[in-house]
């Protein structure tokens, strides 16, 4: 067991995906000798040369679209999108090229690239360094998505994304990168796109992943001390869902809340809302909730505060499942 | 010709007296037929050679021509014509060694010729029959990337994984004049060009993106752009079958001994339309197509192989023949190709499947077969 923050286990499980698999290529920008804005890549050019750690120009569409040639000639590439609101350059690439290349060559192309993208706000950053993208990622055909929210979960789902035949839109909760825990480097992990019940309740089910998995968690220790039992569900995988674990909580609580700081209008809250209502419709004693951000643009961060889902909105929220 | 285009300096070739020549247009062949030299750029071709470049150049029009025919007859959904720049593809495909990579967009039928891709696999994709078409992997010829530009940063990292495997190998991206707008291929340039990259970058300037003229996408001729980059930039009489070989075959020498990548323009016309669903007379006048067909990059290397005595009338009535047989062929397997079966489309969109579309695509048999039933 080591007590590693999620930023080093990210760090620890890149430097183990790069021992393990030579074909494993780093791109990014500040990636090298900085080790990453947020040191997420910290001492692993040193270690394995700046052939497999390359610092990129700044450009995003080109860190991605030569990441696609890359893995055409046998690579594994890792890229590093420096924040979440630098995606957009590259979604050309990461829409059009990335996620279609496997279908569009029957198999011959496979793209097993990673794109690691810091996401969600509570850092007090400037504009686009706070933002939520997952969902149109996940609304793309041809790319996976998962988000992490604990040390371990990066350690090890970093690797298995790496190590996974198709591209892994990977988001890491920047808020939480100083957040520290044990993790065990040899267990065996659950499998990647996979949901995880992370603490049994009986009255209601939270559904979150990333930054708002600890949020649940919080609001759920609150509502214990009020005699509330609710059960917090780390969805970890966002594209495909993994919905089994929450169908099981939903028809046992017969209530849901999903949280995500992503806007709330066609949020991943939408589609899990969509999908649970249909399979447990006969067990729902409310209609699923959402708790996200609001519409509207990313606020200055004196008012993300506000803006973001906290403790309490996730308890008002629950306030109003039990009501019904 | 109107004055604006005088800028780029748009027909090269001795068939147009009156316009100004182009001391940067790399030739040896002139419109006429003649063989010429160039200092830099020597090419030491056989008669045989010289045939079968221009056996390549004919079947690939013919082809083409039964495809348009096959277009207009409802059998394609769409057809993109190469017509004028067969010289610049076949010169560009056949400088190709067996372990290069080529990077199509999605016009180049005459690179895909040269590098074995069954013509009915180009047409599967035309059809609507197929989203790629053909094995990028065993021809080494990607699949054609129909969003302008994306290819050039896909052959620039490939020709950065040819670097760490430190194979003798070079990435050859094409792309259009248009395309060079892009700031794809402006980054495409960039990676190249810092990282020494061995890839070569092949623009057929056909003066046209879809109906826009060059002077919209670039206030100096294209191959001058690549100094700004930090590598060398050529400009190629693209009709010119035997300049086009040279000047590619030496550009991707010098990628494969790492001396990093090169700029092409070949300086062509696109003679048809941009695609059957175009009509460029709303755009270009008929007289700037018939100063180009003065340049016809098959007649001025047929008129080289007659004058010369390379080649007599039974071989180019037998290169004639083989056009018929090879457009029959075509024709032929266009009718009979079988449309694919519906649950395809669900099959390849992973590596590995998820359950959700595993579950659509059943719910999708079986809904099939409730119309069966």
């Amino acid at each position: 067991m080591s007590t590693l923050t999620l930023g080093k286990a990210l760090n620890t499980g890149l430097r183990k995906a790069m021992e393990d698999d030579p074909k494993v290529v780093l791109m990014g920008e500040d990636i090298g000798k900085l080790g990453g804005v947020f040191r997420i890549t910290d001492g692993l050019q040193k270690d394995f040369g700046e052939a497999r750690v390359v610092d990129t120009p700044l450009a995003e569409a080109g860190i991605v679209g030569t990441a696609v040639g890359l893995a055409m000639r046998g690579y594994k590439p890792v890229v590093e999108i420096q924040f979440d609101g630098f995606v957009f350059p590259a979604y050309n690439q990461i829409v059009t090229q990335v996620a279609k290349i496997h279908a569009r060559s029957r198999g011959k192309l496979p793209m097993p690239i990673t794109i690691r993208i810091p996401f969600g706000g509570g850092i007090g950053a400037v504009e686009h360094h706070s933002e939520s993208p997952e969902a149109y990622f996940a609304h793309t055909t041809g790319l996976k998505v998962v988000a992490v929210s604990n040390p371990a979960d990066a350690y090890w789902m970093l690797q298995q994304a790496i190590a996974h035949p198709d591209p892994v839109v990977f988001f890491e909760p920047k808020r939480r990168y100083w957040d520290k825990a044990e993790v065990d480097l040899d267990a065996a992990p659950p499998p990647l796109f996979s949901s995880r019940v992370v603490r049994a309740g009986d009255d209601v089910t939270l559904l979150a992943y990333g930054p708002m998995v600890k949020t649940a968690l919080q609001a759920a220790e609150a509502a214990e001390a009020e005699g509330r039992s609710l059960e917090v569900v780390d969805l970890r995988t966002l594209s495909p869902l993994d919905l089994a674990p929450v169908e099981e909580s939903v028809r046992r609580t017969g209530r849901c809340v999903v949280v995500h700081e992503a806007q709330t209008t066609l949020g991943l809250g939408a589609e899990i809302a969509a999908r649970v209502s249909e399979s447990c419709f006969h067990s729902l004693e409310a209609p699923v909730l959402r708790v996200g951000g609001y519409d509207v643009t990313y606020p200055p961060s004196k008012l993300e505060e506000e803006y973001l889902p906290d403790l309490d909105r996730v308890l008002e929220a629950v306030d109003r499942s039990m009501g019904f | 010709m109107t004055a604006v285009r005088e800028m780029v300096d748009p027909v090269p070739g001795a068939a147009a007296p009156h316009l100004p020549a182009q001391p940067d247009l790399v030739q040896l062949l002139t419109p006429e037929g003649e063989r010429v030299e160039h200092p830099e750029y020597s090419l030491d071709v056989t008669d045989e050679e010289l045939r079968s470049l221009y056996r390549d150049l004919a079947l690939v029009r013919r082809w083409d021509v039964e495809a348009t025919a096959l277009q207009r007859q409802g059998e394609l959904g769409i057809w993109a014509s190469l017509q004028g720049q067969e010289a610049a593809q076949i010169g560009a495909g056949r400088a190709l060694g067996e372990a290069d990579m080529a990077f199509p967009t999605y016009r180049e039928h005459g690179v895909a010729w040269t590098r074995g891709v069954d013509p009915l696999d180009v047409i599967s994709l035309f059809r609507g029959n197929d989203l790629g078409g053909w094995d990028p992997v065993a021809t080494r010829f990607n699949l054609y990337t129909v969003v302008i530009g994306a290819q050039c940063l896909h052959a620039t990292g490939y020709a950065m994984g040819i670097q760490r495997d430190t194979a003798d190998a070079a990435a050859i991206a094409f792309l259009g004049d248009g395309a060079t707008s892009q700031g794809e291929v402006n980054e495409a340039f960039i990676w190249a060009a810092t990282f020494d990259a061995p890839v070569v970058f092949f623009c057929q300037n056909n003066q046209y993106a879809i109906s826009v003229p060059i002077e919209r996408q670039s206030k100096v001729p294209l191959f001058q752009r690549a100094a700004g980059f930090g590598f060398p930039g050529v400009r190629v009489d693209g009709n010119d079958v035997l300049a086009v070989l040279a000047v590619t075959r030496a550009a991707l020498a010098r990628a494969r001994e790492g001396s990093g990548p090169t700029f092409i323009e070949a300086f062509t016309y696109r003679m048809g339309a941009h695609t059957t669903s175009d009509d460029p007379t709303r755009y270009r006048l008929a007289d700037e197509l018939e100063e180009w067909k003065l340049r016809d990059p098959i007649a001025r290397l047929k008129a080289h192989l007659s004058r010369s005595g390379k080649a007599d009338a039974e071989f180019f009535a037998g290169v004639d023949a083989e056009g018929d047989e090879l457009a029959a062929r075509i024709r032929k397997g266009t009718l009979e190709m079988p449309d694919p079966a519906g649950t395809e489309m669900f099959d390849h969109v992973y590596a590995e499947q998820t359950e959700e579309i595993a579950a659509q695509r059943a719910a999708f048999l079986a809904y099939q077969e409730g119309f069966e039933k």
